[in-house]
């Protein structure tokens, strides 16, 4: 397919369930914004181990610092921001959504949707799986000086949740998250609106796994990386636990389930791709200040990826996992638990290693971004072993989050298309001499 | 044989100086990369277990109450030629877990059963699991500090880590942990921190007599003694210090803070020296100061009061949460105790806890009108020129204007 003559790609057209999102967003954003003339709490929280169930069942609305920031890098505006953050001192050696987000509040605090945004009345400050969370929440608090509860979540170094981990989990929740959050919303949780909540979340996440796993499909009717991040939107957010969070879902996956049906592929900045000469996994997170560039790069190629691991960190939930609500903290714990960055890296190598194999990938790629040290450290020892394991070439390209510096696009593209046509050469030998399984080279 | 008996044989003896030879003993042991002396002390303690650990802290008493050597790591530094560690980190991640990876592999790390990795930012984390993978034939621990500091919640979630580290110690090869081993272990941590507050001390008191460069040797030389063998040590400086013929510098008294992990070379703390800055306080090698307190060693649970050891009494460092406390107040109080002109920031390029700290100390700073300056460095930073003549602005400055008040 030729390459596109305008500088910047276009952003696909959008799916029904895509609209639906956006306004649900647009919806959130708005009640933000009344948030202080109607008399609602805002309390500032992460993704990873997010406790949105809890809050909305005490009526809290709950702002994700990531989400701004990334926004911030599509709408371009991120770059202006961590400018900003440098100024005042922060380094240019540190995660750029802390600058970006800190640079954000400093030029006024504008939301995405061009509101300002409320100040929060508590930070809830998960540490699920990031260091740089517990840092971000002190920063904020300078900014803001406003209360933080911190909820500590062990790491599973060795992939495995023990019961000590959930019983610390449990235990601050019941003595420090919850008594805290009380305090905020001026009302005891209903331990049967939280239940009911968790009912509805779990609905939603079967919808969700039905979709990543639509992806074993040839053609695969969704990109789980690029489409993926947007199909991740409302239950890593603002929404997990409510009925709009159900009704996106089910459209999504009605969406797909009619896609397979007539072996179709994914909305793509270069149309519907159904022809699809590339399967990927893919581990890291995207780049957002060049996001329709970076998917260019491979919807061009007809290069489609099958699963990725960014996609998790807001929850395993194709492994298994489901909220409870048979026992609401326990569960909210093992959600914590389970993130995909707070599992140690052997855990993370298995994992990729059978979407690898489960997925049928022709080749994995690593997008490793400057900023984000829980993913980035130990991604070449990552590479390797998945090459080791499975014999699938691996790539490997640097970039960042919302910082522009960072994405060069020549030479992503140029490294892009190296290891595409690795993967070509492979098929080839692969069709001429079947190759026996083993170490592959890397670009 | 006791673990410094190494040096004792190897280093040679100034007579001028009546700290000289310790000094010298102490450069041996922080050069010895191919851990030398661990060999001869494991040699001469059949059957005992050896835990390397990374920066800031790990439970050391526990690995001498389990009959072992504690031996903190704190990667290459300058000396190590990084051949095979820079292909498994990007080059925005900082230098001291390549240099680590580079001794793993090279072999020089062999005479540990095993590594301990605690929580205190996401590349060492993850230089855990690398290391699971690296070296699955030994021991490695994530320690899991926790960032809950109620003793019912955080304090017993500590505890049972250390039982659970305990017990693959044991599994491992270490002597199965008894109560009555561990507090005498405390006992000799607590003789250890004693010795390191007298050191300090005569820092601050009399910081000729003591330089922060040769403070840095005889605390780091002890990451590889036993706990009260490093206490005799430095009290041995200590007492020889003291009949220095030295005299009071036109310095200014410095604070130093941000190099708790990824240690600087000892050539740049000397280029502060001659640039004129006392370092009369600093984080250095943070983990054997991080306990400000002596550990309960007569409790009758004595896991539980080690656990408890780091939960009231941990230092506020950069990878700790700061829950309720004012951010900045313990550098200012740091400040204030040792009576220094100012606070030289110094961090390690990369380093996550450091640099995301600093803008909140900086504004402290600000604030309490302590003058401050700032710089980055690597383990194997080899030219000092340009931090030389930046503290030697500082330190003018200071003495022309600046003031704490």
């Amino acid at each position: 397919m030729a390459d596109r003559p305008s500088k910047d790609a276009p952003a696909p057209n959008k799916d029904d369930s895509q609209k639906r999102q956006k306004d649900m967003i647009a919806d959130h954003f708005d009640k933000l914004s009344r948030s202080k003339a109607d008399g609602k709490k805002v309390v500032y929280t992460f993704v990873p181990g997010n406790l949105t169930e809890l809050l909305l069942a005490l009526d809290l609305l709950p702002v994700l610092p990531e989400i701004n920031a990334l926004q911030s890098g599509m709408r371009k505006k991120s770059g202006g921001y961590i400018a900003e953050a440098e100024k005042a001192g922060h380094s240019e050696d540190v995660c750029t959504y802390v600058k970006c987000d800190i640079g954000m509040i400093k030029s006024g605090n504008i939301g995405p949707t061009g509101q300002k945004l409320p100040e929060p009345d508590l930070l809830l400050l998960s540490y699920t799986g990031c260091f740089t969370f517990l840092k971000w929440f002190e920063l904020l608090q300078h900014e803001y000086n406003c209360p933080v509860v911190m909820l500590h979540v062990p790491y599973q170094p060795d992939g495995v949740a023990t019961p000590a981990m959930r019983e610390y989990i449990v235990e601050q929740l019941e003595n420090e998250v919850i008594p805290a959050l009380e305090k905020l919303a001026g009302k005891k949780l209903d331990y049967d609106e939280l239940s009911r909540r968790l009912a509805l979340s779990r609905i939603a996440e079967d919808d969700l796994v039905a979709v990543w796993e639509s992806a074993k499909h040839t053609p695969s009717p969704i990109d789980g990386y690029f489409g993926g991040v947007y199909y991740i939107g409302p239950i890593f957010s603002s929404f997990r636990g409510s009925q709009d969070a159900i009704d996106y879902y089910r459209l999504l996956r009605a969406e797909v389930e009619e896609r397979i049906r007539l072996g179709q592929g994914p909305t793509t900045p270069d149309g519907r791709m159904d022809e699809q000469k590339y399967r990927l996994v893919v581990e890291g997170p995207p780049n957002w200040t060049s996001f329709n560039d970076f998917w260019h790069m491979f919807s061009k190629e007809q290069a489609v990826v099958c699963a990725s691991t960014y996609t998790r960190v807001g929850g395993l939930y194709d492994q298994g996992f489901r909220h409870d609500p048979s026992q609401p903290l326990e569960s909210l714990a093992d959600y914590c638990l389970g993130c995909y960055t707070n599992l140690g890296l052997p855990s993370r190598i298995d994992l990729i290693e059978k979407y690898v194999r489960e997925y049928n990938a022709d080749g994995f790629l690593i997008n490793s971004v400057k900023s984000c040290n829980s993913f980035s450290a130990g991604q070449l020892l990552i590479l390797r072993e998945i090459e080791k394991r499975t014999g699938v070439p691996g790539g490997f390209i640097e970039s960042d989050l919302v910082d522009p510096r960072y994405f060069g696009k020549a030479n992503i593209e140029n490294r892009v298309q190296s290891f595409l046509q690795m993967l070509d050469a492979r098929k080839t030998r692969m069709i001429n001499a079947p190759m026996r399984s083993g170490p592959a080279v890397h670009v | 044989m006791s673990s410094s008996d190494f040096v004792s044989q190897v280093a040679p003896i100034k007579a001028a100086d009546p700290c000289g030879a310790l000094l010298q003993r102490c450069r041996t042991l922080v050069e010895d990369h191919e851990l030398n002396h661990v060999k001869q002390w494991k040699a001469a303690n059949p059957g005992a277990f050896v835990m390397g650990h990374m920066p800031i802290y790990a439970p050391r008493a526990l690995v001498e109450a389990q009959g072992g050597l504690a031996v903190a790591v704190f990667g290459g530094g300058e000396e190590v030629d990084i051949i095979r560690g820079d292909s498994y980190f990007q080059s925005y991640i900082c230098h001291i877990p390549r240099s680590t990876i580079e001794l793993g592999l090279g072999g020089q790390l062999d005479v540990l059963d095993g590594m301990m990795f605690p929580s205190i930012c996401d590349v060492i984390r993850n230089l855990g699991g690398m290391w699971k993978i690296l070296f699955p034939n030994k021991y490695s621990a994530y320690v899991d500090l926790p960032q809950n500091f109620a003793q019912g919640i955080g304090g017993k979630f500590y505890a049972h880590e250390l039982g659970r580290i305990a017990e693959e110690m044991h599994k491992f090869g270490a002597q199965k942990l008894e109560p009555e081993k561990l507090r005498q272990a405390m006992r000799d941590e607590n003789l250890r921190r004693a010795a390191i507050g007298k050191l300090d001390e005569l820092r601050r008191t009399e910081p000729h007599r003591c330089l922060a460069s040769e403070a840095y040797l005889l605390v780091r030389a002890g990451g590889g003694l036993l706990a009260k063998e490093h206490a005799a040590m430095i009290e041995e400086f200590v007492l020889a210090a003291k009949k220095r013929d030295t005299r009071p510098r036109d310095n200014v008294r410095v604070v130093l803070v941000g190099a708790f992990c990824e240690q600087a070379p000892v050539d740049l703390i000397r280029a502060l020296e001659k640039a004129g800055c006392d370092i009369v306080d600093d984080d250095f090698q943070l983990g054997m100061r991080m306990i400000e307190g002596d550990l309960d060693a007569e409790a009758e649970d004595p896991l539980l009061a080690l656990a408890m050891g780091f939960i009231k009494k941990g230092a506020a460092v950069a990878s700790r949460y700061i829950a309720d406390e004012v951010k900045g107040k313990s550098l200012i109080d740091k400040v204030k105790a040792s009576k220094a002109d100012g606070v030289i920031f110094a961090a390690a390029s990369f380093c996550d806890p450091a640099l995301l700290d600093q803008p909140m100390l900086e504004v402290a700073m600000d604030e309490a009108k302590i003058p401050h300056t700032s710089f980055k460095y690597a383990e194997n930073t080899g030219q000092f020129q340009v931090i030389r003549e930046q503290a030697g602005a500082f330190s003018d400055a200071v003495k022309l204007w600046g003031q704490v008040e």
